[in-house]
């Protein structure tokens, strides 16, 4: 069984958020980059069903500019065992990409698509349901815990209030939720050695997509600041600036 | 057109953030429909009658939407959703493995998150984990919004209630099976929708100081129970008492930080709240930044103190 594990480059989640003075949008410039940190997960998901054998092969995809070969090599030295780079300039949306990979899906046949719930610039949360939609299959998404066996998978999902687990029909889209594993550190011999593996290149055009913006960003801005309040010495204090100054208790 | 809004219900009765989605659709034109599908739902659907704003209710009663799985209910919307200008869902579990299936299945975009509408397609929300917020102008002929529900206001009751019209449901699909649900029971306020929120971090060190500390502080002062991502991961608390950028988003009148240092990721998740208090040891905790009034002290001797003193 092959499956697909979509990759994004992000800014590295420890960089510091700057926005532009101009509002045009957040500072990319001379910033690190790495793999957006659910995507980790969900190779590490895709190593542990191959390590498990129920998994014969694991393909990253990354949609986005040139440097996106570098999130595949590190998918790759994860272990994923070759990568496939859409390679486009233009600012891929969710839908543009869950179309993109919907492509890629229909070259590949995958019965197992494995992605983060949400990348961590644009937090839209929605690429892995579009790319289901698009393919008619079913979705486990938020997933903490995920079993594969006799052409199903039996996944535990984080919901308000607790956790909830389906049963759902391979193939599927499954989207990872922060608990459902911790990343291995790829090696240094794994580094090397994904710098050997294969690597195809595509393009949107090729694959017959319109990656065209749907969404249009106006402005960005940094959010109101909260300042400071004041310290208090004692619960006392603490509780008569609650009663009678905030009024909340 | 008119404006199709999903509701989140307990076949009873709606759910709180169902009522802020429909307080941020109000502030679109349209009248606006509510869409109550489940398997026996009718209470729900009666319910959803009753609030300001509604102008129709449209209640599919069917058993394949009793699990409320994305597949059938994508399918159900994707057929009503072309006569309708905007498609709302709250922006919680449900709505946000929802909607994004409803848009793909009619070609369209969504805007997650939504915290402003500053026009029928102009919206603001939310990027890089709450440090961005983007403005963003949508040029599909719908527009899917799941709203940030913390960001608008809940509605009231009004005097009378609407019309029900019952709708033919769509395909069973099959496609996917609930197995089993594991919600934590709570005679606590949902974290959602609670006034005061009680929320501790690694600073308790366990889940047993966990429970002895802030418990009886929460019953107190009648709040809803939550906890930073740190304290989640080390198990002190079932996953979804966790606030922040992957967990829940609040915004209550009063938001209790005890020994929680104030990760990104976390303040993401609470610094909307009305009135922030942080107990921490370390005066150098970035929490301190956000908080109406701090107060540096051992937790363990602050939390009860205050339990007492209440």
């Amino acid at each position: 069984m092959k499956v697909l594990v979509p990759v994004k480059r992000v800014l590295d989640y420890n960089v510091k958020v700057r926005v532009r003075a101009d509002g045009s949008g957040v500072d990319l410039a001379n910033v690190k980059m790495g793999m957006n940190p659910f995507d980790e997960i969900a190779v590490e998901e895709a190593m542990r069903l191959k390590e498990a054998g129920v998994v014969s092969e694991v393909v990253a995809v990354s949609c986005g500019v040139a440097a996106s070969a570098e999130v595949l090599r590190t998918a790759m030295a994860i272990g994923a065992d070759r990568g496939i780079l859409v390679q486009s300039d233009a600012d891929l949306q969710p839908l543009a990409v869950a179309r993109l990979l919907k492509a890629v899906c229909d070259r590949e046949g995958p019965a197992l698509v494995i992605c983060g719930k949400q990348a961590i610039d644009d937090d839209a949360n929605q690429t892995g349901q579009m790319l289901a939609a698009l393919l008619g299959w079913s979705q486990a998404t938020f997933a903490s815990k995920v079993t594969i066996a006799d052409g199903q998978a039996t996944v535990v999902r984080e919901v308000d209030g607790g956790l909830e687990t389906l049963a759902v029909r391979l193939p599927a889209v499954i989207t990872t939720d922060l608990r459902l594993n911790e990343p291995r550190y790829a090696t240094l011999p794994n580094i090397m050695k994904a710098k050997k593996k294969p690597l195809d290149t595509l393009d949107p055009a090729g694959l017959g997509v319109d990656v065209s913006q749907r969404l249009i960003t106006l402005k960005v801005v940094e959010p109101a600041k909260r300042s400071a309040g004041i310290l208090v010495s004692d619960v006392a204090q603490l509780l008569e600036k609650l009663k009678n100054e905030a009024k909340v208790i | 057109m008119a404006i199709l809004l999903i509701a989140e219900h307990d076949n009873q009765s709606l759910k709180a953030a169902t009522l802020n989605t429909l307080g941020a659709a109000r502030r679109l034109e349209g009248e606006i429909h509510v869409l109550v599908a489940g398997a026996g739902c009718a209470a729900a659907g009666q319910a959803a009658a009753q609030f300001e704003g509604v102008a129709k209710v449209l209640l599919c009663d069917a058993p394949q939407y009793a699990e409320r799985g994305a597949e059938n209910l994508a399918e159900l919307v994707r057929g009503l959703a072309a006569n309708y200008s905007h498609v709302l869902v709250p922006a919680s579990a449900e709505g946000k493995n929802l909607l994004p299936r409803v848009a793909a299945l009619c070609g369209m975009a969504q805007v997650s998150d939504v915290v402003g509408i500053e026009s029928a397609d102009i919206f603001v929300r939310p990027i890089y984990a709450g440090n961005a917020l983007a403005t963003v102008k949508s040029i599909d002929p719908i527009k899917f919004l799941s709203i940030r529900t913390t960001a608008f206001e809940a509605v009231g009751v009004a005097g009378t209630a609407v019309a029900v019209e019952t709708i033919a449901a769509g395909p069973e699909l099959g496609l996917c099976k609930l197995v089993g649900r594991e919600l934590t029971r709570s005679e606590r306020p949902e974290l959602g929708a609670a006034k005061i929120i009680v929320s501790g971090g690694r600073g308790l060190g366990s889940g047993d100081n966990y429970r002895r500390v802030l418990e009886p502080l929460a019953d107190k002062l009648g709040a809803a129970l939550g906890a930073s991502r740190a304290a989640v991961d080390a198990g002190f608390v079932p996953n979804d008492f966790q606030v922040g950028q992957t967990g829940k988003i609040v915004a209550p009148q009063l938001y209790l930080a005890v020994g929680i240092s104030g990760a990104i990721q976390h303040l993401a998740g609470m610094k909307d709240s009305r009135v922030i208090v942080a107990i921490n040891k370390d005066p150098d905790a970035p929490i301190f930044q956000v908080a109406d009034y701090g107060l540096v002290a051992d937790l363990f001797e602050a939390a009860p103190a205050l339990t007492q003193a209440i």
